[in-house]
């Protein structure tokens, strides 16, 4: 019962998603429209809930056993309580019941995701042209056919891009559109097939309960 | 100069130079500003299901305006949080099957379409594909290089017989394909990210402490 039940639940449930795409019909669009609208975000929302349960699970956890680094965790919980505390009653747009301006500082919501959240997210992107640029120098020392064709194409790409391309020759900045849009899409095209090829039968594998690793373990 | 007095483009800073110590070695800084990061990242998410999600789809309606049909979503999403509880934990499979199986479901029909039929279509060897192009006779000579290209990179991702002979030679070709499609992939990211980091450069520089303009 502790398998079978899911295991019918979802064979159900991925028929009626496939169905939703071949009937047109109004009433069945409604029933649809309710399912991805109203139930699946709402799961959804749920699911995150178990998410965080399970990371301020994990950091209390290391708190408790004093795990290497444990301190760093007291941060997280630190700075996860306030912000949620912050989003939860001020507002997203500073309209809750908890003030979010002293004078004219202010620290909604939303301030916070712009002013901690974006600026963090786009140093540690920035952060990898370094690491892409080593890894880049790697691949050069390794001296295959391959590695000099990815490096080659990389680098013209680089170049064609910039309007150094075109103060070196006017023809570069054609080229690389001509790389972007011959050679490129054939390997992406290859790549995008492939892909979905191991989508469906994945899919079909979920849906006819013959792939079950999602049930995790136990009973 | 002309040093920003904004306490938030402070903290903005001096967080992002924590981040960016990193390329030194990793150290207590980065490590503070990562979990800084994460810790408001969720907050931020919560707030963002709860205000945007839980109360305007769930809770109100169900309620406040007694739309009674939305207990369902209710008690499934429930069934969640019994993962917490070992005795009844079996439970939280019913709404991992109800999501992914819809979602599992819709993406069937959706990526036969989008990812296999039109993607068939844009590269067969079809007149209007040839026109596409806009490059007179050429354009044929690009349609059969993609037609070739796609043939030969899906001969190098087939696995099923050994790499000798034709598929030998055609994986061979398909690798040449892949390895430009990846290198103009990579340079393209790498620009990205380099741009991301000319804008770091000019926030920190600009913005916080008033070198540059």
């Amino acid at each position: 019962m502790k398998k079978r039940i899911p295991l019918i639940l979802i064979f159900v449930a991925g028929l009626l998603g496939v169905i939703s795409f071949v009937i047109p019909h109004p009433s069945y669009q409604v029933y649809d429209e309710w399912m991805r609208n109203d139930l699946l975000r709402v799961l959804s929302a749920f699911a995150v809930v178990l998410a965080l349960g399970s990371l301020l699970r994990v950091h209390f956890d290391k708190i408790r056993r004093k795990r290497r680094n444990w301190q760093y965790s007291w941060l997280l919980l630190v700075a996860f309580g306030g912000s949620a505390i912050i989003g939860l009653f001020g507002g997203v747009a500073a309209d809750g019941i908890l003030p979010t301006t002293v004078r004219s500082f202010s620290f909604d919501i939303q301030t916070l995701y712009e002013n901690i959240v974006i600026p963090l997210a786009s140093s540690m992107f920035a952060l990898l042209a370094f690491f892409m640029a080593s890894a880049a120098y790697r691949a050069f020392r390794v001296r295959s056919t391959e590695a000099t064709l990815l490096l080659t194409a990389a680098f013209i790409v680089m170049i064609g891009v910039l309007p150094l391309g075109y103060s070196i020759s006017k023809h570069l900045p054609a080229f690389v559109q001509w790389i972007l849009n011959v050679p490129n899409v054939a390997a992406q095209r290859g790549i995008v097939l492939g892909i979905a090829l191991g989508v469906v039968a994945t899919s079909l594998k979920i849906i006819l309960g013959i792939e079950r690793a999602w049930l995790g373990g136990g009973e | 100069m002309n040093i920003s007095t904004d306490p938030w483009v402070w903290i903005a800073s001096i967080l992002s130079l924590a981040i960016l110590s990193f390329l030194y070695k990793e150290n207590p800084f980065f490590r503070a500003a990562e979990h800084i990061f994460l810790g408001v990242a969720n907050g931020y998410l919560v707030t963002f299901y709860w205000h945007r999600i839980l109360m305007p789809i769930l809770f109100r309606p169900l309620f406040q305006q007694g739309d009674l049909l939305l207990i369902i979503p209710f008690i499934i999403g429930m069934l969640y949080l019994t993962r917490f509880i070992p005795r009844i934990s079996w439970l939280v499979r019913i709404p991992i099957a109800i999501y992914m199986g819809y979602w599992t479901g819709v993406l069937i029909p959706a990526t036969i379409q989008a990812k296999i039929i039109k993607q068939v279509q844009g590269t067969i060897l079809t007149a209007p594909n040839f026109q596409s192009w806009n490059a007179g006779t050429m354009g044929i000579v690009w349609s059969v290089t993609v037609f070739i290209g796609v043939l030969c990179t899906l001969s190098y991702f087939y696995f099923s017989r050994e790499h000798k002979g034709v598929i030998g030679v055609t994986s061979r070709v398909g690798i040449v394909f892949v390895m430009i499609g990846f290198g103009a992939a990579f340079g393209y990211t790498v620009m990205a990210r380099i741009s991301l980091l000319i804008g770091k450069l000019q926030y920190l520089l600009g913005d916080w402490l008033g070198i540059i303009r």
